[in-house]
């Protein structure tokens, strides 16, 4: 299939595995009996982001959602799988060490902009760090400059630059943040949560200013989120993840307006809206289980409402629909309800 | 509907050694018997220490530095500390946001209920301990004969809500004030536990103020809500109002700023800058600085809530008579 360059996929992960071995130490393992115990933190997970595009991913605590961006920028190694930056397969770390061309085109923006800036470096070093590690300029005076125009273009004074992170309130943290990330000059960011941990008006002026980057310089994002509006504001692509898998991902539109797993529908349906004063929903039963000791089958089949003998043995593979993909017996089947009448019973 | 609750101008001052910080200011508001008042406001706009105030749990250097508080018509703000100690847990309960600091690790979560039921009720062990399993089951926890002695560790972070939940309702109060209840929890659990709230409190009859930074769970939830900035009342009203016609340039920009399915815009209302710390509050309206639809008279006189359709809002526009704020 020929493809222009611009729909050329500028990420793509396919069968991405981490497992991380929290078994107990060997010697009590021996005088205790017990087993290695292996986490699988992301269990086979596949998709691609197209250039200047905004891929979410989306799922509740210990889902590996995270864990799936610290893969991507090489914070950890995968298990097993490929990550394609470029059509370059960047997932071993031998790999990512011969390719530094690539990594340096890729940054991340962390949840907490308390915990990610050192508090003794002045905001002007944190934001020239990345500008002289990749010697993208030389003269001291030039990098001035150019940490003085990163920070106006993220909203903030250049004479900020001399200032401590101390001296910032939680949302310019992060605006520090974001122009530490856009100092490498790169072309595709990875935001683990970036504005979970503020409050809603300054979520909004990050938000806003987030797209404004993404229009102006053209980046891409893998954007990691628990809250599914703030997912349905910035994206274009959503993915769905459930211990480890992702089980639904769909264009934004079509995936909000016709879920098709019944994990994503759950998920749609737990949210608080504006709109929903005074509605009656019946919140589903149950709880994420332990992912050391998954369900057999489809994970979701102890909560799920539509599970069978089927969904209790055998792991569903991930099936191509119209506008996106998910891994489901019921949709395979055909035995789910369409998702309007549900709402409306 | 009698007032259960009465709160009239109450101000909570930090004194530090660089000076006073009043961390609210002039809070009036009331809660009839089995209503859910929402709170809500960013952090530092004095939400949780409105809180604190009314279970007497403000942690030193705070105090109450002037109003009053009534429960039922009689004084509790100025009572001594035993005599506070017998109204919190037996008359007004608690929930925090942090269910796993909520509880005692050492003890079973059984024997806490019981030490509560106890404290609060003229009750056998025997039937303290029938009724610490009956409250288990109430709050939904599956086995709860088995649960009752477990440990808060063995307990997952949505099933240790649930015990606080317990906790709080054990001897039946007539106000319960949950502090963030459901922040900590993930969205499928915080549904769960929301509607909970909601259930017990509807069957008990049992009032709430729950105070939330979530306008989600706002809606859902309160019938009433009362939106807080630096430490005042920015606008008081019915749900409704509140959210689909606010009156203050505040509540207006707050609602815009959240993000919601199904609302497709470029991009979210922006309140510009972020709101002043407790040393730096300005002169005049403390909104001012950010107001979008700021005049002369913001900058030198401070709003009361003031009449606004159903509600209050604190605002010098709203007097004017302009129908809401153009922002």
């Amino acid at each position: 299939m020929q493809k222009s360059d611009a729909d050329q996929p500028i990420l793509q992960v396919e069968g991405l595995r981490r497992y991380f071995d929290v078994s107990a130490p060997w010697l009590n393992r021996v005088l205790e009996g017990k087993d290695r115990s292996i986490v699988r933190a992301v269990d086979g997970v596949s998709f691609e982001i197209k250039r200047g595009e905004t891929f979410s991913l989306v799922g509740e605590s210990g889902c590996g959602k995270s864990t799936v961006a610290r893969l991507i920028v090489g914070l950890y190694g995968p298990t097993a799988g490929s990550i394609r930056f470029e059509g370059t397969d960047i997932g071993p770390s031998a790999e990512r060490a011969r390719h530094p061309d690539l990594q340096a085109r890729m940054q991340m923006i962390f949840q907490d902009p308390y915990a990610s800036l050192n508090p003794r470096w002045r905001v002007g070093d944190i934001i020239a760090e990345p500008i002289r590690f990749r010697k993208l300029l030389k003269d001291e005076k030039q990098i001035a400059q150019r940490v003085g125009e990163l920070l106006s273009q993220v909203g903030l004074s250049p004479l900020d630059a001399r200032k401590y992170p101390h001296e910032f309130s939680g949302g310019q943290r992060q605006r520090v943040s974001i122009a530490r990330a856009l100092a490498g000059e790169p072309e595709f960011l990875v935001c683990d949560e970036p504005t979970s941990a503020l409050d809603v008006s300054v979520q909004a002026q990050i938000l806003n200013l987030m797209k404004d980057l993404q229009r102006r310089l053209g980046l891409t994002y893998l954007f990691i989120s628990h809250n599914l509006a703030v997912v349905y504001h910035v994206s274009d692509k959503v993915g769905v993840m459930y211990l480890g898998r992702l089980v639904e991902w769909a264009d934004k539109k079509i995936l909000f307006q016709r879920p098709l797993h019944p994990y994503t529908r759950m998920l749609l349906d737990a949210i608080p809206d504006l709109d929903m004063t005074g509605r009656q929903r019946t919140p589903v039963a149950g709880e994420v289980p332990s992912p050391l000791n998954p369900p057999s089958g489809c994970s979701f089949h102890p909560r799920c409402p539509f599970a069978n003998e089927r969904c209790k043995s055998e792991i569903p593979a991930v099936r191509a629909v119209e506008g996106g993909a998910v891994a489901c017996h019921a949709v395979e089947e055909g035995r789910l309800p369409p998702w309007k009448i549900q709402a409306a019973a | 509907m009698s007032q259960l609750l009465e709160v009239n101008h109450l101000r909570v001052e930090f004194p530090t050694r660089r000076g006073t910080l009043v961390a609210v200011d002039d809070v009036s508001l009331h809660i009839d018997a089995g209503e859910v008042l929402g709170v809500v406001g960013e952090s530092g706009a004095g939400k949780s220490m409105t809180g604190a105030a009314i279970i007497g749990l403000l942690e030193p250097p705070g105090r109450i530095a002037g109003g009053e508080i009534l429960l039922e018509g009689r004084r509790i703000d100025n009572l001594p500390y035993a005599a506070m100690r017998a109204i919190r847990g037996r008359q007004i309960g608690a929930i925090f946001q942090d269910p796993l600091t909520s509880l005692n690790p050492l003890y079973k979560v059984g024997d806490q209920l019981v030490e509560t039921i106890l404290t609060h009720l003229p009750l056998s062990l025997a039937d303290a301990k029938a009724r610490a399993v009956q409250l288990l089951e109430d709050v939904g926890i599956p086995s709860p004969g088995e649960r009752v002695n477990h440990y808060p560790h063995q307990f997952s972070g949505g099933m240790r809500q649930r015990v606080v939940i317990a906790l709080a309702l054990a001897a039946e109060p007539k106000l319960i004030i949950a502090d963030e209840p459901t922040t900590a929890l993930d969205v499928s659990i915080q549904a769960q536990i929301i509607s909970l709230l909601k259930r017990l409190c509807h069957e008990k009859g049992t009032a709430v103020m729950l105070v939330t930074h979530d306008m989600g769970v706002i809606a859902e939830t309160a019938d009433r809500v009362a939106v807080m900035y630096a430490g005042r009342i920015a606008e008081i009203g019915p749900v409704q109002d509140v959210i689909k016609r606010p009156k203050h340039p505040y509540t207006v920009g707050l609602m815009g700023a959240i993000p919601s399915m199904g609302m497709d815009v470029e991009r979210l209302t922006q309140i510009d800058g972020s709101m002043p710390r407790l040393n730096a509050i300005p002169k005049g309206c403390a909104f001012n600085p950010r107001c979008p639809v700021v005049f002369d008279r913001c900058l030198v006189e401070r709003p009361d809530p003031m009449p606004a359709g159903n509600g209050l809002a604190a605002c010098w526009r709203v007097m004017q008579g302009a129908e809401h704020a153009e922002v």
